[in-house]
């Protein structure tokens, strides 16, 4: 019987490929509206933030359940996020401008949403690369510091939502608040670790 | 009664559904053929090659007469034409939620309203509004400010018809139109997604230009409900936002009305949204676009959508980037 974390690798594993699934199948049946093009661009949009949540999921669940084997997770999750960042960018770069080089320099330089969108396509490129057993040995400390620009390509990728949208706020106001609660969370916790050691000897907890 | 029920259309001039269906096999062995030759861009833009699934089962409209001002391009598939649509009282952004969410809408009874600085103001129930005029098929093509576009066979009146009958005072400059308000019948209307009722403007030279119409109807039938039923205005030359639509009420007034989405981010739509490859969108280029269904930017945009030796008189001296 394998382990429970096991089964339930497999499982997410599945799951997260069923977007990309869902795509592959709507473009055999003639089913991606009028403008496939845009429609793919949003899907795979939407669905690097999905997987993104979810890395960033996965230690708020530990140190909640205790369940430690959860970690096991978090790399394969964190690498479909890059899976659909990069999706994201083939569409950009082929749908929307149909490998005009020039034309999408210019837009990295002019239009805000893009820069940032780049911008966090290097991250997770960067976080993706750098995800193997050997970097994380070969960078020692300095990984830690490093993967947590995942916190910037949350944030960043949440703004290149809210830019570009037309009038309708409401999708890039969720993944908003979604990602702000795990940020949230995570700096209290920082804090609480940050303060506990400089506390004088003898003070109470919550006295201070 | 110009109206008819779906029951009066012969079943003969109904696509049938198998043959409808089998659509992908042809295209399928075609797009073979090209992929073959290593075309692959070009197989994306054969997948539109069912143009002449024509017609979606609505009532029919009677006496409609050709006009001389259509384009000889290719129409775009009716499928596609009602299916892919930006109509926010219906759904947010561009897609089949128009569709999808218009199933109930009831384009009956209608009335309209005509008022402002005109000497025949009134209320028409839109029958006896179309009665007067010729319904005339408009073959044009449609451009959206998201660089896609369509060739829709329109079936409408031209503008200028109702204007001359409204007979305008000397102080009307412009013209506004206002959608219906019905949180009913447009779910999106109790949000606060636009501001309510959307409203567009022409100015009266552009507003009487030959090429502008009112359009009641598409591929011979009334309008679907997505495209804007019962009536909607169509200005080929202007960003497809321009084209307000289930219209209630007909303005005459002197100053420039400010509308809906010039409202909403005045730095991103302007009040003329003429068509114009070299002022771009601030988040997006509009040097080219996607002729729908294209996976792809497949041909590049026309100054004023292709219209420029008819309307660009109406701009001449006047700065389009600054006029946007």
């Amino acid at each position: 019987m394998p382990k429970p974390i096991t089964i339930l690798k497999a499982a997410l594993f599945v799951a997260a490929l069923v977007p990309f699934g869902l795509l592959v199948w709507g473009y055999h049946t003639d089913d991606l509206t009028a403008n496939p093009g845009d429609y793919i661009t949003d899907q795979t949009g939407d669905w690097t933030l999905g997987t993104l949540f979810a890395s960033l999921c996965v230690t708020p669940l530990r140190k909640l359940t205790g369940w430690n084997d959860l970690i096991k997770l978090r790399r394969m999750l964190g690498l479909f996020a890059f899976f659909y960042v990069t999706l994201h960018l083939l569409t950009w770069i082929v749908f929307v401008n149909y490998f005009d080089v020039p034309s999408m320099v210019a837009d990295v330089f002019k239009r805000p949403f893009i820069t940032i969108g780049m911008a966090t396509f290097v991250i997770l490129f960067l976080l993706a690369i750098t995800s193997n057993r050997w970097s994380i040995r070969k960078l020692g400390r300095k990984w830690g510091s490093l993967h947590r620009l995942v916190y910037l390509a949350a944030i960043g990728g949440v703004i290149h939502f809210w830019w570009l949208v037309k009038a309708d706020i409401t999708l890039p106001r969720r993944w908003a608040v979604a990602f702000g609660v795990l940020l949230t969370a995570r700096a209290c916790w920082w804090y609480q670790k940050r303060r506990v050691p400089v506390r004088p000897r003898g003070t109470a907890l919550g006295k201070a | 009664m110009l109206i008819k029920k779906a029951a009066d259309i012969p079943s003969s001039e109904i696509t049938p559904k198998s043959v409808y269906l089998r659509r992908r096999e042809f295209l399928q062995a075609g797009s073979a053929a090209v992929a073959g030759a290593g075309l692959v861009a070009a197989g994306w833009n054969l997948w539109g090659g069912d143009a002449h699934a024509q017609g979606g089962g609505l009532p029919k409209l009677p006496n409609v007469k050709k006009s001389p001002l259509s384009t000889t391009e290719e129409p775009s598939a009716y499928q596609y034409v009602t299916s892919y649509n930006n109509f926010y009282e219906f759904a947010p952004g561009a897609g089949d939620g128009p569709k999808k969410n218009s199933g109930k809408f009831k384009a009956t009874p209608w009335t309209i309203e005509v008022d402002g600085l005109c000497n025949k103001p009134g209320k028409y129930q839109l029958e006896d509004f179309i009665k007067p005029f010729t319904l005339e098929e408009r073959i044009y093509r449609f451009r959206c400010v998201e660089a896609w576009s369509f060739v829709i066979p329109w079936v409408g009146i031209p503008l200028s018809e109702f204007i001359k009958r409204a007979e305008p005072q000397g102080s009307a400059k412009f013209i506004e139109m206002t959608t219906l308000v019905d949180r009913s019948r447009f779910p999106m209307q109790s949000t606060d997604l636009l501001e309510w009722p959307y409203k567009e403007g022409l100015r009266l030279d552009e507003a009487n230009h030959p090429l502008t119409i009112l359009a009641v109807g598409l591929y011979g039938e009334v309008l679907p409900a997505q495209n804007g039923a019962p009536i909607r205005l169509v200005v080929p030359w202007k960003y497809g936002f321009k084209g307000v639509k289930s219209i209630v009420k007909i303005r005459f007034v002197d100053k420039q009305p400010i509308n809906t989405w010039q409202a909403m981010a005045r730095n991103e739509y302007g009040f003329y949204a003429n068509v114009n490859p070299m002022v771009d969108h601030p988040r997006w280029s509009q040097a080219r676009e996607r002729r729908l269904p294209s996976f792809i930017p497949n041909r590049a945009t026309q100054m004023f959508n292709g219209y420029a030796d008819q309307v660009q008189g109406l701009y001449a001296g006047m700065d389009l980037k600054r006029n946007f």
